[in-house]
């Protein structure tokens, strides 16, 4: 299964595709105090919005700081963000779908009820308010943005868990007495991890686009630190004079969304070909 | 529905009551005359002082018969008159970016899907992919450096030039709708790519149906076959996913008022977060949720007018 699973990925190759933009993401954001060319906070108020040239590859910001290495530096932004809170939507969406779905019954009405109440909510209304009461920080961006989007990977586990439970290693499982903890987690879960893969391949292709948004209007990552977000909102200040701005970290998170896509849609399409919308 | 609207103004507001401190910190601490009386006499002015479920009760209370309090603001309004003034600007821009997106993902849908493995199908595929992946605001940023600064064609910001109110009448429609090109089509562009797959599958689904195979055998045209007897079945799921829709683009105009400067609900509600206006911001946040309700609601009820097949069972 899982050497048919590489063989079949190898050939995919949108998800090669996807697969070599992400982790040259990667390398770039780990390598970022090596292959950055200057100090991504270091101002020179005497070379402000300098078009791309030989020294400043990308042009300098209004405050003269170079695009490039705050670029480079903001991709360890968009990584942390984009696995951060994916992490915690797939941890609570996983808890409570297979809850839901393991269960049936009340739990399930109770669990599926929550999800369509979240569902009522404009995500960005929600996750706008809260930061409304708390600070906009890194950490706390991270969180709100994986605790509003769960909702659709419980929808997606309590499916999967409604389907599997019938089968009949869980009966297996629990006549030699197996604890319901144990079915959940060592039984059922491990063949639910497909969809919840690809579900969070694309999760994180989500909430990159989501930080980006968020710090573009300014209540996401705060300046100093630099994250494509906030290099556009100074691409919106200065519009008129200075095209560099808006372009290029647009483009870096164009093409970053892209290849998680890809690699998502690619791993959909080699687990399991029927899925392909 | 009630147990949704309960669940609604339940996580509204708890939302508001995660603030570590009192709202009113905010306008007493850059005060240095405000005394502790003071403080505890507008505590008390906005129910601060009473335990969380009085709070609560109090506020659904009001909520009922949509007090929503009056704004932190200088201006002291209203909050049901601040949203509800802005409110039409909001709906009419989606309302016109919905149909923007219907008059274009449906045609894109059913050509790709009727020609499926053409080059058009495959040229909107690509389109598709790369539209999923665009942030919509950065779109926006490089359209109105190119209409707007670098070949002034078109306004980027407001609804209205300075000197509107002197334009004959014709001139200010057409200045409106000059302004108006941008935004909807950059909501509009979001949508666009989600709706014309959603459409593609749903036609290659209908296509494969046995009443397709009758319909081509008692000899009909393949036109009649298509527009016809499958465009309107494959159409039906378009109406839930409008519905569904309905949260995505109300979320969205947050960031399309605030670009363009579009005294919208999107607008007030990012100045509110922005100046930690909570009486507005939860205002905002349950009348979002409650119009993606009706767009569900009213999703339900045109689904069964349009599928005779759910209105009889």
């Amino acid at each position: 299964m899982e050497r048919d699973f590489w063989q079949r990925f190898s050939k995919n190759e949108l998800a090669l595709a996807g697969c070599v933009i992400v982790v040259c993401l990667f390398f770039v954001s780990l390598l970022a105090p090596w292959i950055s060319p200057y100090d991504p906070t270091e101002i020179h108020l005497d070379n402000i919005l300098a078009a791309p040239s030989a020294d400043h590859w990308l042009g300098t910001d209004q405050l003269g700081r170079d695009v490039l290495s705050r670029m480079i530096w903001g991709s360890q932004i968009s990584l942390k963000v984009g696995f951060v809170s994916t992490g915690i939507a797939i941890f609570i969406g996983t808890l409570l779908g297979a809850v839901a779905g393991y269960y049936g019954r009340m739990v399930d009405t109770v669990i599926m009820r929550f999800v369509d109440i979240m569902l009522c909510f404009p995500t960005f209304f929600l996750i706008l308010a809260v930061i409304a009461v708390l600070e906009p920080s890194i950490w706390n961006i991270m969180v709100i943005i994986g605790i509003t989007g769960w909702m659709g990977i419980t929808r997606l586990v309590r499916a999967d868990f409604i389907s599997l439970k019938e089968r009949d290693f869980v009966q297996a499982a629990r006549a030699i007495g197996a604890s319901d903890f144990r079915i959940i987690f060592i039984h059922i879960l491990p063949n639910a991890m497909a969809s919840i893969l690809v579900a969070a391949t694309l999760g994180i292709a989500g909430a990159i686009l989501t930080e980006s948004a968020l710090s573009f209007l300014g209540i996401g990552v705060q300046p100093p630190t630099p994250s494509w977000g906030n290099i556009l909102t100074a691409g919106k200040d200065n519009i008129d004079i200075a095209w560099w701005l808006s372009l290029f970290p647009g483009l870096a998170i164009l093409v970053t969304v892209l290849g998680y896509n890809m690699l998502g849609e690619g791993i959909r399409d080699t687990l399991d070909p029927r899925l392909r919308g | 529905m009630i147990p949704l609207l309960f669940g609604i103004t339940i996580i509204c507001f708890s939302v508001m009551h995660l603030a570590p401190g009192s709202p009113t910190d905010l306008q007493t601490q850059m005060n240095p005359r405000a005394s502790a009386e003071l403080r505890e006499r507008l505590r008390a002015m906005y129910d601060l002082d009473k335990p969380l479920h009085v709070q609560y009760a109090l506020w659904v209370r009001k909520l009922a018969v949509l007090d929503l309090g009056t704004s932190f603001s200088p201006d002291r309004r209203n909050v049901s008159d601040k949203i509800l003034e802005r409110l039409p600007v909001t709906v009419s821009l989606n309302v016109l970016s919905m149909i923007l997106i219907l008059s274009i993902a449906i045609p894109i849908g059913v050509l790709s899907a009727v020609h499926q493995g053409s080059l058009f199908d495959k040229l909107t595929g690509v389109f598709v992919f790369i539209g999923f992946a665009v942030p919509t605001f950065w779109l926006a940023l490089l359209l109105m450096i190119l209409f707007g600064v670098n070949l002034d064609w078109l306004p980027i910001s407001g609804l209205r030039s300075l000197n509107y109110e002197y334009m004959p009448p014709l001139a200010a429609f057409a200045d409106l709708i000059k302004h108006l090109i941008l935004p909807v089509t950059l909501a509009a562009f979001g949508g666009l790519a989600g709706l014309s797959r959603y459409m593609r599958s749903n036609m290659l689904e209908v296509i494969r149906q046995d009443y397709i195979v009758t319909a081509r055998a008692k000899g009909l045209s393949e036109r009649a076959v298509i527009y016809k007897h499958a465009l309107r079945n494959a159409l039906l799921p378009v109406i839930t996913l409008l519905g569904l829709s309905v949260p995505g683009l109300i979320g969205g105009s947050v960031i399309f008022e605030t670009i363009f400067g579009i005294p919208g609900m999107g607008q007030l509600f990012y100045m509110s977060v922005m100046s930690r206006d909570y009486p507005v911001v939860m205002g905002i946040l349950v009348i979002g949720a409650v119009l993606t309700l009706l767009g569900n609601l009213l999703a339900d009820i045109s689904y069964a007018l349009a599928d005779p097949r759910i209105r009889i069972s």
